[in-house]
């Protein structure tokens, strides 16, 4: 009981605060709907337009997780043979992340020509940003090995399949969980910056329409839409690190 | 002929293969010389940094010697030979396995899996008194509790040698003479040679048959020291005579007391 308090309890205390604040905001302001709509105007567009919301977040969401999938995929292989080779790590290892650092909104506009409106270039863009912190944390966990924990296994004449596969992988589990996590953030900002580029469906693209129409509770009901979907698939990675990892203590209790 | 000979051992560490930024090639160990027969345990003691953590790691096979020779057993050791059990200073269990799941690692890359090799980590961990806690996972477990499955994991494959690395060097003083009498029961019960590295005099007296000396880094044999002691020994043992003296003769070995102290007490 007293847990359930302190779970869901301030958690919604703090939505609270934060309405009251908006309403308040509102009145004292007399802002305009046009500029910053009442969050009951805001509730009535999200639930009048649910099904339009409902079907542009499919869009997003697709693009997301298969964006999010890819990234993965090509990434952890990618870091297997970083971590596991020197010479390919001095050749990528400087590169990736000096590509980190290239703002990724600026190169959307190229994977857009190159790859049109359609879904390719928005799987493109989210691979792109989600793509960094499961390489990076991935290589940085198979280089943390224990030393002991090899030295134990070589002693043993272990094979390197052996090895990798009994040691290295699941030690480094836990770090590819963790930037797993903080892919499928990334992810929901790729999708939607690929849909302000160049896009005719999506929320981002409805937030971009919604604004340009000045329909503002419709734009704020998107972003909603977008919110609960982040928290959505961060929640599907969480769900995943139990199955993979059950011997990690949950995220919640870690602080 | 000897189960072990370690005969004119040296390694040096080029420069830079540490992780010290040394210009200079280090040379870790200087011709060491040693024998020992099967079933005995043998403590290799030196001070801290000296070298015999190196000597144990190309014993294992882990690192490759400078020159000299290590022959286990009838064969000269180049490479793990596979058949060697392992404990180090920190338990180093693998947090992704239950207790009985480490145990077994070693079972696994043998590829030995099978009802008998469970039936005998259930047996090691009875023997450790962790019968309780043979699906728990190693963080729900004590530092000692710990390093008593990672003495299991490195007895399971049933190993001619036993190779420990300050195993009990982390532990309190307590837990410490605990697992001294669990290591000397073990011994009698299996039978494996042990080349057992310490810092500590008295654990090195306690427990072992011949205590190898070395001096600081560049580390050499500095004495051999043939402990008289009887087994079974019991924490007794620490208070007698012989006990006493075989302390003290490590300790002028290793210069902590001046040569001859006893005599020179005597005079006095």
């Amino acid at each position: 009981m007293r847990r359930l308090v302190t779970q869901l309890g301030y958690p919604l205390a703090g939505l609270v605060l934060i309405v009251a604040a908006w309403v308040l905001a509102c009145w004292l302001g007399n802002l305009p709907t046009v500029v910053l709509p009442t969050p009951d105007k805001v509730l009535t567009a999200f639930i009048k337009r649910f099904d339009l919301l409902m079907s542009e977040g499919w869009v997003t969401l697709k693009e997301t997780l298969y964006g999010f999938l890819l990234a993965v995929v090509i990434g952890i292989p990618l870091a297997v043979a970083i971590a596991n080779s020197r010479p390919l790590n001095l050749m990528f290892y400087p590169l990736l992340i000096g590509l980190q650092s290239v703002p990724k909104v600026a190169v959307a506009p190229i994977i857009l020509v190159w790859l049109g409106t359609g879904i390719e270039s928005k799987l493109a863009i989210v691979w792109l940003v989600a793509f960094f912190p499961v390489i990076v944390d991935t290589t940085a966990g198979l280089r943390a090995t224990p030393r002991e924990l090899l030295e134990l296994a070589h002693s043993l004449r272990a094979t390197p399949m052996q090895i990798f596969l009994k040691v290295q992988f699941p030690a480094a589990l836990p770090f590819v969980i963790t930037g797993a996590k903080v892919a499928i953030t990334l992810a929901v900002i790729g999708a939607v910056i690929g849909e302000f580029i160049g896009s005719s469906e999506g929320l981002g693209y409805l937030l971009l329409t919604a604004t340009s129409q000045l329909d503002t509770p419709l734009a704020f009901a998107a972003l909603l839409a977008l919110s609960f979907m982040g928290v959505f698939v961060y929640l599907l990675v969480e769900l995943a690190e139990r199955l993979a990892a059950p011997w990690l203590p949950p995220s919640s209790q870690r602080h | 002929m000897a189960f072990g000979t370690i005969k004119n051992v040296r390694k040096v560490f080029s420069a830079g293969e540490l992780l010290s930024r040394s210009r200079e090639p280090v040379v870790a160990l200087d011709d060491a010389n040693f024998e020992f027969e099967q079933g005995q345990l043998v403590a290799l003691l030196g001070p801290s940094g000296c070298g015999k953590t190196t000597l144990l790691r190309i014993i294992a096979g882990l690192i490759p010697k400078t020159s000299g020779s290590v022959v286990i057993g009838g064969r000269e050791v180049t490479e793990p030979l596979g058949d060697y059990g392992f404990v180090f200073q920190s338990p180093s269990l693998m947090p992704w396995r239950t207790v009985i799941g480490n145990v077994l690692f070693p079972m696994e890359i043998l590829r030995h899996s099978s009802r008998s090799a469970r039936k005998r980590a259930l047996e090691l961990l009875e023997l450790v008194g962790l019968s309780g806690f043979v699906t728990a996972r190693p963080h729900q477990l004590s530092g000692g509790m710990q390093q008593r499955v990672a003495l299991c994991r490195a007895l399971i494959h049933q190993p001619k040698l036993l190779l420990m690395d300050e195993p009990f060097g982390a532990l309190d003083e307590l837990t410490r003479l605990e697992m001294n009498d669990l290591l000397l029961r073990i011994r009698r019960e299996t039978g494996a040679s042990v080349l057992f590295v310490t810092h500590s005099i008295s654990e090195a007296v306690y427990l072992s048959d011949k205590v190898i000396v070395f001096s600081r880094r560049p580390a050499r044999v500095a004495q051999e020291i043939a402990v008289g002691l009887p087994y079974p020994r019991s924490q007794q043992t620490r208070f007698t005579p012989d006990f006493t003296r075989a302390e003290r003769i490590a300790s002028e070995a290793l210069g902590v007391l001046p040569a001859n102290s006893e005599t020179v007490m005597k005079v006095h």
